[in-house]
C-alpha cells in the first residue's frame, strides 16, 4: 500500500531520486568540523525569518503614519506578538552571525577555489541580497535610527556623479525618506527580495552538489573515473549520478543521516544561545535593537549618535575613513567586491590553511581581526582617534588581498596528503 | 569509527527518545504562530461589555447601540405588542425558544428577562444582514394579522416582536439574544449575564 502509493508518485515526481541524489546518497566528506554547520543553521534562520515574517505582516502596517504604532501593537497587543517580533530581529542578526562564519569556513579552508568559484559567487549573492533585506527591514519599524539609517544609505546613492541627485529622489520616492520610501521597502522587504535569496539559496546549493562539497583538508574526494583500486573506493551506496562520473574515495559518507546528524547537534546548540538572546537579551545591549528606535521617526531631529546595526559596521567604518564621499562609497562597496574576487585573487593550488604557508594563517587570523576592529570603530561614537585607526584599519582590510595575490603565486606549501587523515 | 556491533534496541530507544523530545519542541513553537490569530488584547478590549442607558426609550421605541462591532436593539415593547405575541405562535418555527439561541433567562415566550425590554442582536440568521424594525401596521404586508415585526429586505425573513422566526422564510433560527443584565432599573449591561462578570 505505501510502497504503491510511493511508486505512484515517483512515476509522476522525482522524489526519491532528489532525495537520494542529495541526501541519502551524497557523499560528504567525513572529516567535517564544526565549521560545517553554519550552512545548515543559516537554512534554519531563513525558514524562521519567512515564517515569523509571514505572521509579522499579519499585523504590520506599512504607512508612515500607522508602522510605529502598529509595531507597539505587535509588541504589547497580539497575543504571543512580541515573540514572533524578537523572533525575527533576533534571526536577523543570527543570520549574519552564521553567515560571516560560513563565509570565514569558506576563506581557511580554500573552498572558493577551483571548482567552487561559481559555488562562493552565488553565496556572495545571497549576502548582497541579505545586506538589502536587513536594511530594508530595519527601516520599517519607522523609529529614530530606522529613518536615520536610511537617510544616511540611501545618500551614498547620491554620491555617483552626475545622476546622483536623481536617483536619490527615484529611490525615496519623495525628496525625503517618507512614507513613500517605506511602502516601497516593505514591499521589497516582505517579497522581492525574499524572492531572490530563496532562489539564489536553491542554486547555492545546486551548484555545491554539482562539484562536491570541500572539507578541512581541501582534499578532494571525487577521483578521476579509473584511477582507484575497488578497495579504496566508498563502501557505503552513493548515487550514480556521482559514481558514474567519478570514483568515490573511501573517505565519504551519506550526508543522510550522517552530517544531517551532526548538524542537529549543532542546531541545538544553536538554539541555546538564540533562544536565551530571545528571551532574556532580546535587544542584545542595542546592539541588535538600538535604542533610538524605541522613539519614532523625526524628520526634524537626528538622534546624537547614527550607526548602523552591527553587522554593517565593518562597512561603515570603511566609508568614514574615506575623507572623500565618492571615494568613501567606492571603498565600502570595493571591500565586497574584493571578497567576491577571491577564487581569483586567489592564485594559489593548496586549498586548505593546514597546508598552506604561515604568512597565509597569519595574512587570515589578520583579517578576521581587523574585520570585528573595524566593526568596533563603525558601532561606536566617533572620536578623533578613530580616523586614524579605521584608516589604518581600511589599508589592513584591502592589504589581505593584495598580500594573497602576491604570495599565492609562488607559496610554500606543506605535501597534500593523498587521503583524508 | 568505533567497530563496537550495532545496539538496535539501544539505537531504537534513542531514535523514539530525540523524536519525541523534537517533537515536544515543535508542538511548543507552534503555539505563538497558533495563538497570534487570536483576538488581540485590542480587539479584546473593543469588544467589551457595553452599558446602555434604557431611561429614556418611550413604550414602543427601539434603541440601536453597538456591542462587538454588532448592532443590538433594545426595545421597550407595549403591553399591547407583549400580548399579541401569544397570538400567532402556530406560524413559529421555534416558539418556545428549543434552540439555543438565548441565554437561558430569555428562554421564555418573551425572550427577555424583563418583558417589557427585548435586547436582541439584529443580525438576520440566515446570511447576516440587519433586519428593519416594522410597526404600526406595517408589518402587514408580511405577516396577515401582525401588525409589528421584524422584515430582513435581502431575503425576506420574518421575525416577531421577540425575534422568533415565522415558518416560510429562509432564516432557520430565532434571532439571537445576548448575555446582558440589569445593572440597575434604568442601566443595562449587555455581554455578560448575571454572575458571570
Amino acid at each position: 500500500m505505501w510502497k504503491n502509493l510511493l511508486d505512484w508518485i515517483e512515476y509522476r515526481i522525482p522524489m526519491m531520486r532528489v532525495a537520494k541524489m542529495h541526501a541519502i546518497e551524497y557523499p560528504a566528506p567525513k572529516n567535517m568540523n564544526f565549521w560545517y554547520v553554519f550552512g545548515f543553521l543559516a537554512t534554519i534562520v531563513l525558514v524562521n525569518q519567512i515564517v515569523t515574517g509571514i505572521w509579522l505582516t499579519m499585523s504590520f502596517e506599512p504607512s508612515a503614519e500607522r508602522a510605529f504604532a502598529s509595531v507597539e501593537y505587535i509588541m504589547r497587543e497580539v497575543d504571543y506578538g512580541w515573540v514572533l517580533r524578537y523572533m525575527h530581529s533576533t534571526g536577523a542578526s543570527a543570520f549574519f552571525i552564521v553567515v560571516y562564519l560560513h563565509m570565514f569556513r569558506g576563506m581557511i579552508y580554500g573552498s572558493y577555489q577551483k571548482p567552487r568559484e561559481l559555488l562562493w559567487l552565488f553565496g556572495m549573492f545571497i549576502y548582497l541580497a541579505l545586506m538589502a533585506e536587513a536594511f530594508m527591514g530595519y527601516v520599517l519599524p519607522w523609529g529614530q535610527m530606522s529613518y536615520w539609517g536610511a537617510q544616511v544609505i540611501v545618500s551614498l546613492f547620491g554620491a555617483i556623479p552626475v545622476i546622483g541627485e536623481d536617483l536619490t529622489v527615484w529611490i525615496q520616492g519623495d525628496y525625503v525618506i517618507s512614507g513613500a520610501t517605506l511602502n516601497r521597502f516593505f514591499a521589497l522587504h516582505v517579497i522581492a527580495l525574499p524572492l531572490v535569496i530563496v532562489i539564489l539559496v536553491f542554486l547555492h546549493i545546486v551548484a555545491l552538489h554539482e562539484v562536491g562539497s570541500n572539507n578541512p583538508d581541501g582534499v578532494e574526494v571525487k577521483r578521476k573515473k579509473g584511477s582507484l583500486k575497488e578497495e579504496e573506493k566508498s563502501k557505503f551506496k552513493m548515487h550514480e549520478y556521482y559514481t558514474s562520473k567519478y570514483d568515490i574515495i573511501d573517505d565519504v559518507v551519506p550526508f543522510f543521516p550522517h552530517i544531517v546528524l551532526k548538524d542537529l547537534v549543532a542546531f541545538c546548540v544553536f538554539l541555546l544561545a538564540f533562544c536565551y538572546i530571545l528571551f532574556f537579551k532580546p535587544e542584545m545591549g542595542g546592539y541588535f535593537l538600538e535604542a533610538p528606535n524605541f522613539e519614532i521617526a523625526n524628520p526634524l531631529k537626528t538622534p546624537e549618535h547614527i550607526f548602523p546595526v552591527w553587522y554593517f559596521t565593518p562597512f561603515y567604518a570603511i566609508l568614514k575613513a574615506v575623507p572623500d564621499k565618492l571615494f568613501g562609497v567606492i571603498a565600502m562597496f570595493a571591500a565586497i567586491i574584493m571578497l567576491a574576487l577571491l577564487p581569483w585573487v586567489d592564485r594559489g593550488k593548496v586549498k586548505s590553511w593546514r597546508y598552506r604557508s604561515g604568512i597565509h594563517k597569519y595574512n587570515l587570523l589578520m583579517f578576521a581581526v581587523v574585520f570585528v576592529f573595524l566593526g568596533y570603530l563603525g558601532g561606536t561614537p566617533q572620536e578623533p582617534w578613530k580616523v586614524i585607526a579605521s584608516q589604518i584599519g581600511t589599508f589592513l582590510y584591502f592589504a589581505f588581498f593584495g598580500l594573497l595575490w602576491l604570495y599565492s603565486k609562488n607559496e610554500k606549501t606543506k605535501p597534500l596528503p593523498e587521503r583524508i587523515g | 569509527m568505533s567497530n563496537a556491533p550495532v545496539d538496535n534496541s539501544r539505537r531504537r530507544f534513542l531514535t523514539i527518545a530525540t523524536s519525541v523530545v523534537g517533537g515536544v519542541g515543535v508542538v511548543g513553537v507552534a503555539v505563538p504562530f497558533i495563538a497570534s490569530w487570536n483576538p488581540s488584547a485590542k480587539a479584546k478590549a473593543a469588544g467589551a461589555d457595553v452599558e446602555v442607558d434604557i431611561s429614556k426609550v418611550e413604550p414602543g421605541q427601539m434603541l440601536r447601540v453597538e456591542w462587538r462591532s454588532k448592532p443590538v436593539w433594545v426595545v421597550r415593547r407595549t403591553p399591547e405588542t407583549l400580548e399579541a405575541l401569544a397570538g400567532h405562535e402556530e406560524q413559529l418555527k421555534d416558539p418556545n425558544s428549543e434552540e439555543p439561541q438565548q441565554p437561558e433567562f430569555a428562554q421564555n415566550r418573551y425572550r427577555s428577562l424583563k418583558e417589557e425590554y427585548l435586547v436582541l442582536v439584529g443580525i438576520c440568521t440566515h446570511l447576516g444582514c440587519s433586519p428593519q424594525h416594522l410597526k404600526d401596521g406595517a408589518f402587514e404586508e408580511q405577516v396577515e394579522g401582525v401588525p409589528e415585526g421584524f422584515f430582513c429586505p435581502c431575503h425576506g425573513s420574518k421575525f416577531d416582536m421577540a425575534g422568533r422566526v415565522f415558518e416560510g422564510v429562509p432564516a432557520p433560527l430565532n434571532l439571537v439574544v445576548p448575555p446582558y443584565y440589569y445593572i440597575d432599573d434604568n442601566t443595562l449591561l449587555i455581554g455578560s449575564a448575571e454572575g458571570a462578570a
